[in-house]
């Protein structure tokens, strides 16, 4: 599976997408779903809650695991996708289109810091063995 | 089927037998049942077949090669059954006065002796009723010997990627910040992220050795003195400790407690999630905060030990003093052994797992870590075999069932891709290992000929492939009439 060029990536394997209206959506890489097979519940963060970049704040679980999703950036939930909760495989078959979370960015800067394709790209290579 | 679902209105234990019925005249009104109770209406021929297909669909160490990693699946010798079962231990009351009970003290205090001698640690408690607890009483004590110094800002515990999922787990449970540590190429814990993360508030490390990819630590020593240098405890994970039985002892590698898995290393049986029995033993340093009570032996005669002498314990893990019966059954297997006996555990555990890995490999499976020796168990990943044929290490497994194999663990640990945890045990011969290699070259042939096959398996099974996304979504474990 080719990796979006218009994203952004985490090494935990979020991928962010910046809105035209300066909010980011964040979903889980089709590598993060391939890794943790079929999923079975997504526990996602309340609108108003406020994470700081690399804090834990969804849970993904499937039939091998239950993975932490992190906040790639740090900032305010401002919706998140319910529509998962009764269909997490959603992630399964499209994890790029399937968003969990959007934020309010509290230091949008750290955007800069994130991976684009080519960088993620890498990552992924290296954890090859 | 359920057993509810053979039932039939009236039916009885056998239907020639007399009706009989107990006045209920003198039970007040108010404790009577509205209600029938909800039991299976089954005869008691229907009972004894139902439960004995159950036994027969089920995969066993007694039926089947059993080579799940991390589990140490090894043969329960019967004699230790035989003997845990003498009706003079059966019968005696947990509380029973201490005279009356000198034997079974005897055996308690002996296999705390020898379990002291095998580990080399300073003193051992018999009282963690599983793993789990065992790991909780070992971590509370690292608690407790920080506090008993006036040392309250040791507030993290370290644990490695590669750890079991309950080392986290349990530091959490006792109110610890986890501070995960990565793994390098070779499998070994990355000895510089783990002075980097060593400091004023590390209350301790727990470690797996060898670890659950299959591989002796190599710089054990040097961690050791990391992490006792920045003044915390070290924490021995005792999953994998058949590989070195009788070899290394984890009291000389430095380790502060431990915890020993009976159920794995000293052969008593794994039941569905009980009872299991996790003796956890301590350095000097440690044996105030043990868990009561234990047996000593005075004067000729052994007593318990209680918080009464032991005030700064930990405490009580359960009503008493843990699983009895397991614990006798692994006295009996120490003893059946011996000193010699016990030294063979190790050797070949470890020359069951490499010799496997080696005929596996030669076959076309690739090892997760090629270049280290196999400890007890080692990983096979497969993802270039899912690359390329879309087969996975879990239609691996279930095509295994189908040849009469039980399936090694599959996906743990999930620092590796694809994998199947291999741990063959030491109690399987070479014509049984040899008989699993057949069976996986069977499967890789299958897998290059008919992918779909291997991937719709199980096929030779009472039930074929199962739904596990709707098993884990829709958890319904309650039969109801009607249904």
């Amino acid at each position: 599976m080719s990796i979006p060029s218009d994203l952004k990536y985490t090494r935990s394997h979020e991928w962010v997408k910046a809105e035209a209206d300066g909010t980011v959506t964040v979903g889980i890489t089709d590598h993060a779903q391939e890794l943790l097979g079929d999923m079975v519940f997504i526990e996602l963060p309340k609108v108003g809650d406020s994470f700081s970049q690399k804090q834990e704040c969804a849970v993904a679980e499937s039939v091998k695991a239950a993975a932490d999703v992190y906040a790639p950036i740090s900032g305010e939930v401002i919706e998140a996708n319910s529509a998962l909760a009764d269909s997490p495989e959603k992630i399964n078959q499209d994890a790029f289109g399937s968003w969990l979370f959007k934020l309010k960015p509290s230091n949008p800067a750290e955007l800069d810091g994130l991976l684009d394709a080519a960088g993620y790209q890498e990552v992924l290579d290296s954890e090859d063995h | 089927m359920l057993i509810f679902e053979h039932a039939r209105p009236g039916r009885r234990n056998y239907s020639q037998a007399p009706k009989t019925s107990a006045s209920i005249d003198d039970i007040p009104d108010h404790l009577l049942r509205k209600k029938q109770p909800l039991l299976p209406e089954v005869s008691e021929m229907d009972t004894v077949r139902h439960y004995t297909r159950l036994s027969q669909k089920n995969f066993s160490i007694d039926t089947e090669f059993y080579p799940l990693g991390s589990c140490t699946m090894k043969y329960n010798p019967r004699a230790c059954n035989a003997l845990a079962m003498l009706p003079q231990y059966l019968s005696r009351h947990p509380l029973a006065p201490e005279d009356t009970g000198q034997g079974f003290l005897a055996c308690m205090y002996e296999l705390q002796e020898i379990l002291k001698d095998v580990t080399g640690m300073a003193g051992i408690t018999l009282a963690p009723m599983a793993g789990a607890q065992g790991e909780l009483a070992g971590v509370m004590m690292i608690r407790a010997y920080h506090e008993a110094h006036g040392d309250f800002e040791r507030t993290e515990i370290i644990v490695p990627d590669a750890a079991h999922g309950t080392n986290p787990a349990t530091a959490v449970m006792c109110g610890f910040k986890v501070v995960e540590i990565p793994t390098d190429k070779e499998g070994n814990v990355d000895l510089n992220a783990l002075k980097a993360a060593v400091g004023p508030k590390t209350a301790g490390l727990m470690l797996t050795n060898p670890s659950t990819l299959g591989v002796f630590e190599e710089n054990i020593a040097e961690m050791s003195r990391v992490v006792h240098e920045a003044g915390g405890l070290l924490y021995y994970d005792g999953a994998n400790l058949n590989a070195v039985l009788g070899k290394v002892k984890p009291g000389d590698m430095g380790f502060d407690v431990i915890h020993i898995n009976l159920h794995k290393t000293f052969s008593t049986p794994h039941g569905g999630g009980g009872p299991g029995s996790a003796p956890i033993g301590v350095a000097k340093r440690l044996l105030p905060f043990m868990p009561v009570p234990f047996v000593t032996l005075e004067d000729g005669k052994y007593r318990w030990i209680t918080e009464q002498e032991r005030p700064q314990s930990i405490g009580h893990l359960s009503a008493h003093m843990g699983n009895a019966g397991v614990l006798l059954r692994a006295y009996i297997y120490v003893r059946l052994l011996g000193r010699e006996g016990m030294n063979r555990i190790a050797e070949f555990a470890t020359l069951n797992a490499n010799y496997l890995m080696a005929e596996l490999r030669k076959i076309g499976f690739e090892i997760a870590y090629p270049t280290r020796r196999a400890s007890h168990e080692f990983i096979v990943t497969m993802k270039d075999i899912k690359d390329k044929t879309g087969v996975t290490a879990m239609n691996l497994a279930k095509r295994l069932l189908d040849k009469g194999y039980h399936a090694p663990t599959t996906y743990f640990p999930i620092l590796v891709p694809e994998c199947l945890l291999i741990e063959p045990a030491e109690t399987e011969s070479k014509q049984t290992l040899d008989a699993f290699v057949t069976a996986m070259k069977e499967i890789l042939d299958e897998i290059e000929q008919q992918p779909d096959m291997v991937k719709s398996a199980p096929h030779n099974m009472p039930l074929r492939k199962l739904d596990d996304v709707k098993a884990a979504r829709e958890l319904d474990l309650c039969w109801k009439p009607g249904a």
